[in-house]
């Protein structure tokens, strides 16, 4: 008895750990298994397996027109954020000029501004102008709403870098250019990869802002949060599952690239 | 992305002078003017729809600079902005302390598994936020498992349940944000000195006592930074209320987005949007000072 007590305190935390992560993925575990269920309409009770929903993954009406619009969405407002974010990155991690304050806090508000607030501020600017919300709207807004994501993220790994690797470039008679094309860029590179893939799965999951400035086109999450009072086609479940795992992989993979390229552990 | 926002929490260091003066301005512009032209502007659109009143027809509104629209708008939602800020505080205290030995233990104990348990931190966040929303409301719901075995097991009565009840929003509030609290205390307490916590003991402190005088100081540049991601989105969110709440558990965020795309009441949506952001921005600058750290961007 005093033994497993004894075994208990000690392992206390890891024991914590394991329900932490349990608890993390029981909705992830819900999601992926209910993307086998052979439900007809909506899927809230367990009804059989199937890999119908799979092999169909553009079974429900809409879905796939959603998940399209989401993802071109998505890469459009990476591609766009991605570079302002990335060149605000540099003016503020490698430069000292007047106003820097001013910016800092620029960049700041957005990411301290609940998003309602952004989509019907958003919302209040088109509509005084006269411009319809649609495809187009969704963009911009996404793009506002990650660009401050891409600076903080690649200013981190600006700031990171070691000096010494620049500079040991210029002893060797690189120009700035040269430098900059061959040392800093390659270097900042995973930033800007991690920047890129933060600002999709912003843009991918956005509901909010989206629901505002969107008009009558319609993204992934929207079509989930307007079937879920109806009851969520199992398709919906199948797109899920399959981002989740896209994106674990991903990740996964950027790691051992990392690992292997840097050569730690 | 576990990356990402960590190195959003990592120090930054001093940017080096250099001769050519214009060339930030040149990088910084194109962004600049982005963010201007779509988040200043249409927060002044907002500042400037606040105070106007309804015009002839609906959706049509003249600047009548009336500012009792703000009173209207606290007095007809009162309730709701209390509640916004009771759920999103209550989420953010229950999201840290699930988060903070999660962190510990990813931090201090894992070993080689580190950076497999770091990307199982964020891994939940891949999947899309209304799915794992609406999974939890099928997994409390009424023809979900977890109520049948409460009423097998009659801890429940037949007429109690999980969902539309407030625990169930700030239940899916807390799980919703739970990665933003955990990635910044992870980043913080990854940079302690373990040399630090030896000395402690070295000192005579017992286990406790150098957890409560030399970690949780140390780690209290993440908690800032945990909180306040947590609190700022949980504060503003509505598809929690929507799907896993009840009439009486709506939020500032089910008022604003109904009184925008429903009913149509620019000016009050827009005033309540306002009391929001400022009552944020308020409650951010004080806790940031409080606490100290003022190194968030």
């Amino acid at each position: 008895m005093k033994q497993v007590s004894r075994w208990f305190s000690r392992n206390l935390i890891r024991i914590y750990a394991v329900l932490g992560f349990t608890y993390l993925f029981i909705p992830i575990i819900y999601t992926i298994a209910f993307s086998f269920n052979a439900s007809t309409k909506s899927n809230l009770v367990w009804v059989g397996f199937t890999w119908n929903n799979w092999l169909n993954p553009c079974g429900a009406p809409d879905v796939c027109n959603a998940l399209g619009n989401s993802l071109k969405i998505g890469v459009l407002a990476t591609f766009f954020a991605t570079i302002l974010g990335t060149l605000m990155a540099f003016a503020m991690g490698r430069y000292a000029f007047k106003g820097r304050s001013i910016v800092n806090i620029l960049i700041f508000l957005p990411m301290a501004t609940p998003e309602i607030v952004m989509g019907a501020s958003l919302l209040t600017m088109f509509i005084s102008f006269g411009f319809n919300p649609g495809f187009w709207t969704i963009v911009i807004a996404h793009v506002m709403f990650c660009i401050s994501f891409v600076v903080v993220t690649v200013k981190a790994r600006i700031a990171s870098l070691d000096p010494r690797l620049e500079q040991a470039a210029m002893d060797l008679y690189a120009d700035e250019r040269e430098t900059f094309r061959r040392v800093t860029l390659p270097l900042v590179a995973p930033g800007i990869a991690a920047a890129a893939l933060l600002a999709f799965s912003l843009s991918f999951d956005d509901f909010i802002i989206t629901n505002f400035n969107s008009g009558d086109v319609n993204t992934f999450p929207k079509f989930v949060y307007i079937s879920a009072q109806r009851g969520l086609p199992p398709q919906a479940n199948v797109i899920g599952s399959s981002m989740f795992l896209i994106a674990l992989i991903i990740v996964l993979v950027g790691q051992f690239v990392g690992r292997k390229r840097t050569g730690v552990r | 992305m576990s990356t990402a926002l960590l190195q959003a929490t990592t120090h930054e260091k001093k940017p080096s002078i250099t001769k050519k003066k214009l060339l930030p301005y040149w990088l910084l512009a194109p962004g600049i003017i982005w963010l201007v032209i779509f988040f200043l502007v249409p927060i002044y659109q907002l500042i400037s729809t606040s105070t106007q009143t309804q015009g002839y027809g609906i959706g049509t509104y003249v600047q009548t600079y009336r500012f009792s629209n703000f009173i209207d708008a606290i007095t007809s939602s009162k309730a709701q902005l209390i509640r916004s800020f009771e759920y999103a505080f209550l989420a953010t205290a229950f999201a840290l302390i699930i988060s903070y030995p999660l962190a510990y233990a990813v931090a201090f104990k894992s070993g080689r598994w580190k950076n497999t348990l770091l990307v199982l931190i964020v891994a939940p966040f891949f999947c899309s936020f209304l799915l794992r929303t609406v999974a939890w409301e099928q997994i409390l719901g009424e023809q979900g498992l977890v109520i049948k075995f409460l009423r097998f097991a009659h801890i429940m009565g037949a007429q109690g349940h999980l969902t539309a009840t407030p625990f169930a929003v700030v239940a899916g509030l807390t799980y919703n944000f739970l990665p933003f609290m955990t990635l910044p205390l992870y980043a913080s307490l990854e940079r302690i000195d373990i040399r630090m916590m030896e000395a402690s003991g070295d000192l005579y402190a017992n286990a406790l006592t150098t957890f409560r005088k030399v970690t949780i100081p140390l780690s209290m540049p993440g908690v800032v930074a945990g909180t306040l991601l947590t609190f700022i989105p949980a504060a503003g969110d509505y598809i929690n209320a929507e799907l896993l709440g009840n009439p009486g558990t709506k939020m500032i965020g089910n008022v604003i987005e109904a009184r925008y795309l429903e009913i149509v009441d620019y000016p009050g949506a827009a005033a309540l949007s306002l009391i929001l952001m400022v009552t944020i921005l308020i409650l951010v600058m004080a806790y940031v000072k409080r606490a100290g750290t003022e190194e968030l961007v």
